[in-house]
């Protein structure tokens, strides 16, 4: 059941949402790469989809990760096995909101931008889309129970190893 | 080769064979802009759609053969029609969105109308405003319909040519692909989703790529290290008689359905590094213990059997220098929960985020970038000796890519 929420409540779980997302994105852009899964929940699933089959109700992912295992298994792929061109991101997020509140778990959304730069100099817009988040709170500390990425456009430029 | 000659391209092929090809071909715009009227507008099927994705009357989807923008349509009797998506009045297209249903045919621009058979069936103010105005006499409306391609269904695929002279679809490809198509598309299938991927370099080093087995193994190094081909696995190469299209698979020998499950356990356990393996779980459903098959269809079209990851990929040429790769996933109409989520799991191997395709994104870009600064060097492609045959026990063969530039030669007529 979610909990419609007025703005002045919920104060600290929204900061801490934000703290979550800061820390996440962080993460990613320093590569600190090996970090990522214990953001989730053992069992924690991470998605990356295209807005058109979100939208369409089409079930395949670009990532999916089912359990942070699967996602480290990613981390140690892209540093042993991945043969890319090296580059960056630079996360930019916004409108987070918390959007519901049910026991120890909430759920909240937010806008991404991806900055990518290349290891020769290329700047360009990578990526852009909204977060969906299942987030658990255990005592103090915020896991992701799902963490969907769906991004606006199909298209992806060459390809996509680092993950969002 | 015969009846089509080079015109006014100012090309020609510099070897006498296909085991070596000029950088030229991925880098010279009158050589892409040729490829549009004698590859795509050739005597060619170029994929155009699933049947499943119209499966109603009226059902459209928008696609592309070559730079064409194509329109695939269900018509009220339930045929399949493709038109060039492009107004006979001013040229706009006609449909801008991706995939819906109509009753005819609109263009916005000024309200020409078509029927889905694209027949044009009105012009606004036809007659004019007030009896000023209208169509001129000489008009003949019968004259302006949308361009049609031929139309052929395959496997549950619709492909399009432009061309009188392309056989039919079964004779292009022949029998001995024909029964890949059969073997993997057994059932009414279901689009899982798709995906796209933007490749920075010509659509043939793409198109080269797929029929490139030698690569496999050593570029794809996520196949190696976590176990998906490995030395006891049999397989090899196929081609068309022509050399066009060509299937390679790979395939574990002698072994049951159970075993071969078994089998797979205890290889992971062995030596695998992953946490989760469950993403290479593979369940036999195809009749057969092949675990990889991939096949094109020249010029564009992969049809992708990796384990229970099924897809078809669209190459679609964005400019000399760019093209697309359009993935549709794909299951079985009939597949139970379980088995829909193994096939979410085992495609984290392919598309653009694919822990063993991903490198293909970038390593036609690497060519493209090294290959303009001199468009007189040459590619080599020694592998397998010279000529275009059938390899059975081994895939480190060229012959296939060798396949693809006879195909090449013959539609450009160089």
């Amino acid at each position: 059941m979610n909990t419609s929420l007025d703005t002045a409540g919920h104060r600290d779980l929204r900061m801490q949402i934000e703290a979550l997302m800061a820390d996440y994105v962080h993460c990613v852009d320093d590569d600190r790469l090996e970090e990522l899964p214990g953001y989730f929940e053992e069992r924690g699933r991470y998605r990356v989809v295209t807005r058109e089959n979100h939208e369409l109700n089409l079930p395949v992912s670009l990532i999916y990760c089912d359990g942070r295992n699967m996602l480290a298994d990613r981390i140690s792929a892209l540093r042993t096995a991945n043969i890319y061109e090296p580059h960056v991101y630079c996360h930019l997020i916004s409108s987070i909101k918390l959007t519901s509140v049910n026991g120890n778990e909430l759920t909240a959304r937010s806008n991404f931008a991806i900055i990518r730069t290349m290891s020769e100099g290329d700047t360009s817009i990578f990526a852009s889309g909204r977060y969906f988040d299942r987030i658990v709170k255990h005592g103090d500390e915020l896991k992701f129970r799902e963490r969907v990425a769906v991004l606006d456009s199909r298209r992806i430029d060459t390809l996509l190893v680092i993950p969002i | 080769m015969e009846d089509m000659k080079a015109g006014d391209l100012d090309f020609a092929w510099p070897f006498e064979d296909v085991s070596r090809v000029p950088f030229q071909v991925y880098t010279d715009p009158a050589i892409y802009a040729c490829e549009q009227e004698r590859i795509f507008q050739g005597p060619t099927w170029n994929f155009l759609a699933l049947e499943v994705e119209i499966p109603n009357r009226g059902d459209f989807k928008t696609t592309q053969v070559g730079e064409a923008p194509i329109i695939v349509v269900r018509t009220a009797e339930g045929e399949i029609n493709a038109m060039v998506n492009r107004c006979a009045h001013k040229g706009s297209l006609i449909c801008f969105k991706p995939r819906g249903n109509v009753k005819e045919l609109a263009c916005v621009y000024h309200n020409w109308v078509y029927d889905l058979a694209g027949n044009l069936t009105g012009v606004a103010f036809r007659r004019g405003v007030g009896g000023k105005g209208g169509l001129s006499e000489d008009f003949d409306q019968s004259q302006y319909g949308l361009q049609r391609l031929r139309v052929e269904t395959y496997g549950g695929m619709i492909f399009g040519t432009f061309s009188d002279a392309t056989p039919p679809f079964r004779d292009y490809i022949g029998a001995e692909l024909m029964a890949n198509i059969d073997r993997v598309f057994i059932k009414p299938l279901k689009v899982l989703g798709y995906h796209s991927q933007v490749l920075p370099n010509n659509w043939k080093l793409y198109a080269e790529n797929n029929k490139d087995s030698y690569h496999a193994s050593l570029l794809h190094v996520f196949h190696n290290t976590f176990g998906v081909v490995r030395p006891n696995m049999g397989g090899g190469i196929k081609l068309s008689d022509n050399g066009w299209h060509h299937l390679s698979y790979t395939q574990r020998e002698g072994l049951g359905d159970e075993q071969v499950g078994r089998e797979k356990v205890r290889s992971l356990k062995d030596q695998y590094r992953l946490q989760d393996a469950s993403l290479m779980e593979h369940r036999l459903e195809l009749g057969d213990t092949v675990t990889n098959a991939i096949q094109t269809v020249f010029p564009t079209l992969v049809v992708q059997q990796i384990l229970n990851a099924l897809a078809v990929r669209q190459l679609v040429p964005r400019g000399v220098d760019r093209s697309e790769l359009i993935w549709t996933i794909l299951g079985f109409e009939d597949d139970d929960a379980d088995m829909q989520e193994l096939r979410l799991k085992v495609n984290n191997l392919v598309g653009p985020a694919g822990l063993i395709s991903m490198e293909d994104g970038c390593v036609g870009g690497w060519v493209q970038r090294a290959a303009k600064a001199d468009p007189g060097a040459l590619t080599v492609m020694p592998m397998g000796g010279r000529s275009i045959e059938a390899s059975v026990g081994s895939r480190i063969t060229e012959a296939a890519v060798r396949g693809f530039w006879q195909g090449w030669r013959s539609c450009m007529g160089v």
